[in-house]
């Protein structure tokens, strides 16, 4: 295969067009998945894309377009060149053209991709070993994933763009079952590197909700306080997340438009009764991600042409308040909002947070307590109304106390409605979403919600 | 028309590069090995009301090589395809089995098939959409959502196209080696209407099949007669009153119906899925395996398939990923659970004679599992049209197009939307409702199916985005089902259930 530089050199040089951005992304990945606890599949993957983006001058202004390859050997360079010169100019005049970026290096454009693989588990993997047989002889059955990846990324243009990041991600997941199957638990991890993976402590805390599940009521359906971890909230994050596009609110068709003023957005109204604040930021400790946009095609949430522009932190909701919406350059022109580009990490916060979830259970004189959300799905875009389900365990909390488990239920409720309906916060913390694998590398902190909809009872386990 | 598979994928050194993995995996101790040549081309078309938003012609290409040794999977892939990196993934594979053996106590065996050598199998389209330029498909999507909005009623118009390709060379060390060639295609039109009381929006009901482009022409589906009526039925819905919530008989179109199959038939028998191997992600299935034969899933008048032939189907292919010819077998037979989805492995596990064919791996990445066939409900063949299972409905509803759906871990609890809700009164309609969801227990709703459609009702419906597995994988399937009259279902209001 030919190296990820050359093929940018080789490829800019074969675009006949106005300018050429070429995104090359070199993938690896190990990864274990288990059921019952016995190993079901794994794997070692190798992936590269190729992304040519072509920026072509027509009467009335840029047009771009792009094509995206697996493996590009020699002779494929002059076809895949012309073939993003073909796409755009059959795309036309680009709404959201403007002015590329130029002459700017980021990384070390010249080192090769280093690649993940099974090593990475080689601590892991005999502890594995060991709970399962723990797991076996106590008759708990644990069934979950582990996987590592290594993103490598590469930015090159005709322009002089020589852009690279280095991208590790991890997670683990953990289900243990017990009781013929009638009580389960979930724990999930995010994690960098696996070194700092305590599966000891994963398989403890799984024992610890199982055993909480030894006593079980039957309760209702109905409105209920309840404490929702850091996963729950990673959750209904990803949905506040995916309703951010600016141009959407402007045009009147999302959960951010202000009703009654086509051509206005909510920005700048509460949201949240507390000081909450929603924000990306390449920066975050623990959460490093990009720091320069990459966009392989244009959407309502990015831009080609913002292609390698420095991402710096967003502050999407400030201090409780709707405080910006996505906006590529061109779209933040149009509508007379603020340029606004998202990043590949999200956090929450809270000025008035404090303490873990027990904290916040001690809060409770009646309520729930969450484990995960799942098979969550959107209803109604009008109100971001969502539906989905409990998981993985639900608990009666009674006098600041967790009594037993409960049955599951379905649920719906607004992510945007909820922020109202905080009314506690713990430490913001790294967490691991259960359902929205997209997003990866999240940070925030258990919350307690008022009244939250538990609309009919599953009588899944 | 008959297509080949075609010669670009062909020129590829399929054979030396699976020989060669074959070979080498053998050589090394597996007991089995399996090869996965692929490339699958993607291509979406994003329009704006008339400008393209987004559009992206991406194709995968790589190998993916499977082994078994001592009873344990091993499994490494690349995108370089070439009969050294064969050797080093072979390799690979075998030392992550090797690795994998301590930490596995089930020892894999696959149920056998006969062996099919050097077969071929392409599927029925017309006109590949990599050759239709993309000028014009602009020009197609940019005219349909231009008729949308010349209506006084259509604020914005969206459409989204996507057209996927997808070419796979399969060899084993038994011997089996084929190459399949298959094309699919959707698009979905949404008319939005935005005023200072909100928005609202109606999407097309045309269901993604295994055509080529001749699916955007009006010989397929009738683009031109939906797109007209759609600002008209918007209109009503935009004026229609909040649904009173509450239990009411549904008659339920294919183009809604399909979705609730999918969730709570097509996930519940996937029998790796019953036996536990999705607990930690998909979920499992309360159709376990002591329900077999037993379970009265849903009334006497449910009859329902799983295959891998139906004409266009999106499930549908020549042999599956672990070489399995195509097939067709019963799941629910007159109400009662009689059948599930098999791969080699799980059919192996659960004693039966052979697979019947539903191993499929999204990419050369990524292992093959046990995903949906077309799972489909039958329709009654002496069974009432349209017009005769309405006129049945005193006080009902008639949902049409899918749109929101959710459904437990555990394939019980389900909660529905749709695009159109008309209201039925003494067996007419009588205008739309708005804000309506249907929320159930997947044996109580198919018990109460009280009228099945005839063959006139029967509509092939689908996706291309079923999600499972981990790393997660997609698959596209279809499901085929006539109309169909439920007793009783509970109705929610959703500004209700926003606390609106």
């Amino acid at each position: 295969m030919i190296a990820p530089q050359e093929l940018i050199e080789r490829i800019t040089r074969a675009a006949d067009y106005e300018d050429c951005i070429v995104i090359v992304e070199a993938k690896t990945q190990a990864n274990l998945r288990w059921a019952s606890s016995t190993l079901t599949t794994n794997g070692v993957i190798a992936e590269q894309s190729v992304t040519v983006i072509a920026f072509v001058s027509l009467p009335g202004g840029m047009a771009a377009g792009s094509v995206t390859r697996t493996n590009i050997e020699l002779d494929e360079i002059a076809d895949i060149a012309k073939a993003a010169g073909v796409a755009a100019r059959a795309a036309g005049v680009a709404e959201d053209q403007a002015p590329l970026l130029t002459n700017t290096e980021v990384g070390s454009w010249s080192a090769p991709h280093i690649a993940t693989g099974p090593d990475v588990f080689k601590t892991f993997a005999p502890q594995l070993g060991e709970v399962f047989k723990k797991s076996q002889s106590d008759s708990i059955e644990l069934f979950g994933y582990a996987e590592h990846t290594h993103t490598t990324t590469w930015i090159g243009s005709k322009g002089g763009l020589r852009l690279r990041h280095d991208q590790p991600a991890g997670r683990l997941e953990m289900t243990g079952k017990s009781d013929n199957r009638n009580r389960s638990t979930w724990e999930g991890r995010a994690t960098r590197d696996f070194s700092d993976v305590d599966l000891i402590g994963v398989d403890a805390a799984i024992r610890q909700r199982l055993e909480w599940q030894s006593r079980s009521n039957r309760i209702d359906a109905g409105r209920y306080q309840t404490v929702a971890p850091s996963g729950v909230m990673a959750d209904m994050l990803a949905y506040l997340l995916w309703a951010s596009p600016a141009r959407d609110a402007a045009e009147g068709r999302s959960v951010f438009a202000k009703t009654g003023q086509v051509g206005r957005t909510r920005i700048g109204e509460q949201l949240a009764k507390l000081p909450i604040n929603i924000f990306s930021n390449p920066n975050y400790k623990g959460l490093e991600c990009n720091p320069f946009n990459v966009a392989t095609s244009s959407s309502a949430y990015s831009s080609v042409f913002d292609n390698g522009l420095p991402q710096e932190q967003w502050d999407f909701v400030k201090n409780g308040h709707l405080n910006s919406l996505l906006a590529p350059r061109a779209i933040s022109e149009a509508n007379g909002l603020p340029y606004a580009m998202g990043g590949d990490n999200v956090i929450m916060t809270s000025p008035e947070s404090s303490g873990d979830i027990n904290s916040l259970i001690a809060k409770v004189k009646s309520g729930l307590l969450l484990t995960t959300v799942w098979y969550v799905r959107m209803v109604d875009p009008v109100t971001n109304l969502l539906t989905g389900l409990t998981r993985d365990g639900v608990y009666q909390v009674k006098d600041g106390e967790v009594i037993g488990a409960v049955n599951n239920f379905r649920w719906n409720e607004s992510p945007v409605e909820l922020l109202g309906r905080i009314s506690a916060v713990g430490n913001t913390e790294i967490t691991a979403t259960r359902e929205v694998e997209d997003l990866e590398r999240t940070a925030a902190p258990a919350v307690i919600f008022e009244d939250f909809n538990m609309s009919t009872v599953s009588q899944a386990n | 028309m008959t297509h080949q598979v075609d010669t670009d994928f062909l020129a590829l050194p399929l054979q030396a590069v699976s020989d060669a993995a074959i070979q080498s995996g053998l050589s090394l101790g597996a007991s089995h090995v399996d090869v996965r040549i692929e490339r699958v081309r993607t291509g979406v078309l994003q329009m704006r009301d008339t400008s393209p938003e987004s559009q992206t012609d991406e194709s995968v290409t790589g190998v993916g090589v499977r082994v078994i040794v001592n009873g344990a999977w091993g499994f490494a892939s690349s995108p370089e395809i070439s009969t050294t990196k064969a050797y080093e993934l072979a390799k690979v594979a075998v030392a992550m089995a090797i690795t994998s053996g301590p930490l596995s106590t089930e020892k894999i065996a696959l149920a056998p098939e006969p062996v099919y050598a050097s077969q071929t199998w392409v599927s029925e389209y017309e006109i590949d959409p990599f050759d239709i330029s993309g000028e014009e498909k602009i020009a197609r999507l940019a005219d349909l959502n231009g008729r949308l909005l010349k209506s006084s009623t259509v604020t914005n118009a969206s459409a989204f196209s996507m057209f996927v390709k997808e070419q796979k060379h399969y060899a084993d060390s038994y011997g089996t080696s084929t190459t399949q060639q298959r094309v699919r295609m959707q698009t979905a039109i949404e008319a939005i209407h935005v005023s200072d009381k909100g928005f609202e929006s109606m999407r097309t009901l045309a269901q993604p099949a295994g055509f080529g482009w001749e699916w955007m022409g009006n010989s397929v589906w009738n683009w031109d007669e939906e797109i007209a009526e759609l600002p008209t039925l918007l209109a009503e819905k935009v004026a229609a009153p909040s649904v009173e919530a509450g239990r009411y008989d549904l008659v339920i179109h294919p183009s809604n119906l399909w979705l609730t199959i999918h969730e709570s038939i097509g996930h519940a028998t996937e029998l790796d899925r019953a036996l536990g191997y999705e607990a930690n992600y998909a979920g499992t299935s309360f159709a376990t395996v002591d329900n077999l034969g037993t379970l009265q899933y849903g009334s006497s008048q449910m009859n329902v398939t799983g295959d891998r032939l139906t004409p266009h189907g999106l499930s549908t292919v020549g042999y599956d990923d672990e070489g399995v010819a195509a097939q067709r077998w019963d799941i629910i037979k007159n109400g009662l659970l009689v059948g599930y989805q098999l791969d080699r492995r799980i059919a192996a596990r659960a004693g039966q004679e052979r697979s019947n064919g539903c191993a499929f791996a999204d990419s050369p990445s990524h292992v093959p599992i046990q995903r949906m066939p077309n799972v489909s409900l039958q329709p009654n063949p002496d069974g009432p049209d349209l017009d005769g299972l309405i006129a049945g409905v005193e006080d009902g509803i008639f949902i049409k197009g899918d749109n929101s759906w959710s459904i437990d871990m555990q394939r019980y609890n389900f909660q529905f939307t749709g695009q159109q809700f008309h209201r039925i009164k003494n067996g007419k309609l009588v205008g739309q409702v708005k804000d309506v969801a249907y929320q159930a227990t997947t044996t109580d709703f198919w018990r109460s199916m009280k009228a099945v459609g005839g063959p006139s009702t029967y509509v092939l419906g689908g996706a291309f985005n079923c999600g499972k597995a981990q790393p997660g994988q997609i698959a596209a399937v279809s499901h085929g089902c006539p109309a169909a009259v439920f007793d009783k279902v509970n109705v929610l209001n959703t500004v209700a259930e926003a606390g609106k």
